[in-house]
């Protein structure tokens, strides 16, 4: 079977540099970005990589995009072999990083993004064309006539997202896409990203990133990697249903209720636990249930208490808790503390 | 092979296009490249005034203060080029893009011929005017021919020191400056090079602005080939040889570096 992506056993160290140690003798050490990694990604897929800072995904993209040579293994795009045949991948497939400056300030956007698409030898009509039409459906088609130096740093990399995309590539590497981006540019972005995916059978994107919920929004599959392994690669629903986690009900009440131990009786209810805040007279409870249907019979009794509910709330386990299952610490902390 | 050739020349006009609209875009450049300039040739014409060398060095002075723009335009804007790109995200655009990468420096050296022209072109009329330069062309045909294999042959240095210079970090800035004076020195853009000897001059001849000037100040100037370092036509022969071999280098000089920079991790050098 053909994948537009496969990688097998693909390794790639990194020399971390001479350090003299208590002997005065030089010793090397080796960083391993990427350990023996085996991906296969479908054409028309949306396929996440997520990990924290260091994981290896950027080298893993690097790779693929011929940038970089692999160690040991091998690495297929299109079924093609990036280090024997990199000039026939490079037809297939573009990239763009996150946080990138590239484009040249003295140029006007609109400029930037047409000579950027000479390099793939794009006629002038359909690229000045292409541009017109992603320009509107970013939103940037007010800035198409100023230089980039002008741009804020948001706008400069949602330019560079339309760049990876006038050439219309098989097959996109977006590393980090939204990274440093606000909360509006980042939805405008995926959801092109996700249209332009949809829309196209035969697109494929490579996504690295390391927010969750972006990986959980955009992505057919996800693989999370840590210290160059691949430690999970499935679906989010499945790679969240296989943590084997129960959804865990909030519900918010105005009173405190009477016999609330019976709530335990109540059939479907697996697990039970409240809360009362005597300052504000609410009460919080909590149901871990067999089924979803049951929500009906608790409620009901709710209400036969003559109280009323506040809020009512699901949660299921999320990548996060996925995350953390696997690698044994949060994303967001460590993120939060290099930063 | 047609489609090839026609992505490689649209990536050649598209990284060229770069300088040419930024040959004009930003108007400080009358003052910062070409104004300041004119000084350092002025001072020269004055030095020679004062010691009343003969007539045609004023000639030479400002043919060689015109000159000035190509060598910084090729040691700025080419050799150091490629460590600008990689800082800025751009080497990684281009390293992806399915084109030769001998485009990108073909395109780099187009647009910045044409830039350094625009600024060698002020340095030389207003030069010319002010200091009231006599010409007297011994054979405009070889002129052009000689000003032509000296710009192929200084690009395709300026080509060579860019795929050198790829993997650098910062040092790739410090090498630039190092050799901005002593090529000053040893081209003889303010003197006729003939006058550091045959040895020398013949080992500054590795450097192909120097053959270029000294020819073309032989055809431009009455007295000139008086003061030629060798004759026109074995200046024409070397100027050939020197642009094949740069071209041919500096290709085989970017595939190497760029092998190597695959092979360490240092191609694009963010998020490693």
């Amino acid at each position: 079977m053909s994948y537009a992506v496969e990688t097998k056993d693909l390794t790639r160290t990194f020399k971390k540099g001479k350090k003299k140690n208590n002997t005065n003798s030089k010793t090397s050490n080796l960083i391993m970005a990427l350990d023996n990694v085996n991906v296969t990604i479908n054409s028309g897929e949306l396929f996440g990589v997520l990990g924290p800072n260091g994981a290896g995904k950027t080298t893993l993209i690097k790779i693929l995009a011929t940038l970089l040579l692999p160690t040991s293994g091998s690495a297929l795009v299109d079924d093609i072999d990036v280090v024997k045949y990199p000039e026939k991948v490079r037809k297939k497939i573009n990239m763009v990083s996150g946080g990138e400056h590239s484009g040249y300030g003295i140029l006007t956007v609109k400029e930037n993004l047409w000579m950027f698409s000479q390099l793939y030898g794009i006629s002038n009509k359909i690229a000045k064309q292409r541009i017109d039409e992603l320009l509107k459906l970013l939103g940037m088609e007010d800035y198409a006539k100023l230089k980039i130096s002008k741009l804020s740093t948001g706008m400069r990399q949602k330019m560079n997202i339309i760049r990876g995309f006038v050439c219309d590539p098989q097959i996109l590497f977006l590393d980090e896409p939204t990274l440093g981006l606000d909360v509006q540019i980042s939805r405008e972005v995926r959801r092109y990203i996700k249209t332009w995916v949809r829309e196209n059978d035969e697109k494929t994107v490579l996504l690295t990133t390391h927010y969750m919920a972006e990986a959980d929004e955009l992505c057919d599959r996800v693989a999370i990697i840590d210290n160059g392994k691949v430690l999970a690669c499935d679906s989010p629903a499945n790679l969240k249903k296989s943590l084997k986690q129960d959804a865990v009900y909030h519900i918010e009440v105005n009173l405190m209720l009477d016999n609330l131990e019976s709530f335990d009786q109540i059939p479907g209810v697996k697990k039970f636990a409240y809360e009362h805040k005597t300052q504000t007279g609410r009460t919080f409870l909590m149901f871990i249930l067999e089924n979803d249907c049951y929500i009906s019979g608790i409620t009901e009794v709710i209400s036969n208490n003559s109280s009323q509910i506040l809020s009512l709330s699901k949660a299921e386990p999320s990548l996060e808790d996925v995350f953390v299952s696997l690698c044994g610490k949060a994303l967001e902390d460590e993120n939060r503390t290099q930063n | 092979m047609k489609t090839e050739l026609k992505t490689n020349l649209k990536a050649i006009l598209g990284r060229g296009y770069v300088r040419l609209v930024g040959a004009h875009r930003e108007p400080s450049w009358v003052i910062t490249e070409t104004l300041l300039p004119l000084l350092t040739t002025a001072a020269f014409v004055y030095v020679y005034k004062a010691l009343k060398a003969p007539e045609e060095f004023t000639g030479f002075v400002v043919l060689g203060g015109a000159m000035t723009a190509y060598w910084m335009n090729v040691l700025w804007s080419m050799a150091a080029q490629f460590y600008w790109e990689k800082e800025t995200g751009n080497l990684e655009i281009y390293m992806v893009a399915p084109i030769s990468r001998m485009a990108i420096l073909f395109g780099m050296a187009f647009g910045g011929f044409y830039m350094a022209s625009t600024r060698a072109v002020f340095v030389f009329l207003i030069g010319s005017l002010i200091f009231k330069v006599n010409f007297v062309l011994i054979s405009w045909e070889k002129l052009i021919l000689l000003f032509l294999l000296t710009q192929i042959s200084l690009y395709g240095l300026g080509m060579v020191f860019s795929s050198l210079f790829m993997l650098f970090g910062r040092e790739a800035w410090h090498t630039t400056n190092l050799f901005q004076e002593p090529v000053y020195l040893l081209s003889g853009f303010y003197f006729p090079v003939k006058s550091l000897g045959l040895t020398a001059g013949m080992i500054a001849s590795l450097i192909p602005l120097t053959l270029g000037l000294d020819g073309m100040r032989q055809l431009a100037f009455k007295g000139g080939s008086e003061f030629g370092l060798l004759d026109v036509n074995l200046e024409i022969g070397g100027l050939v040889l020197l642009s094949i071999f740069f071209l041919f280098a500096s290709h085989y000089a970017l595939k190497y570096m760029e092998y190597l920079g695959k092979k360490e991790g240092r191609l694009t050098m963010r998020w490693q």
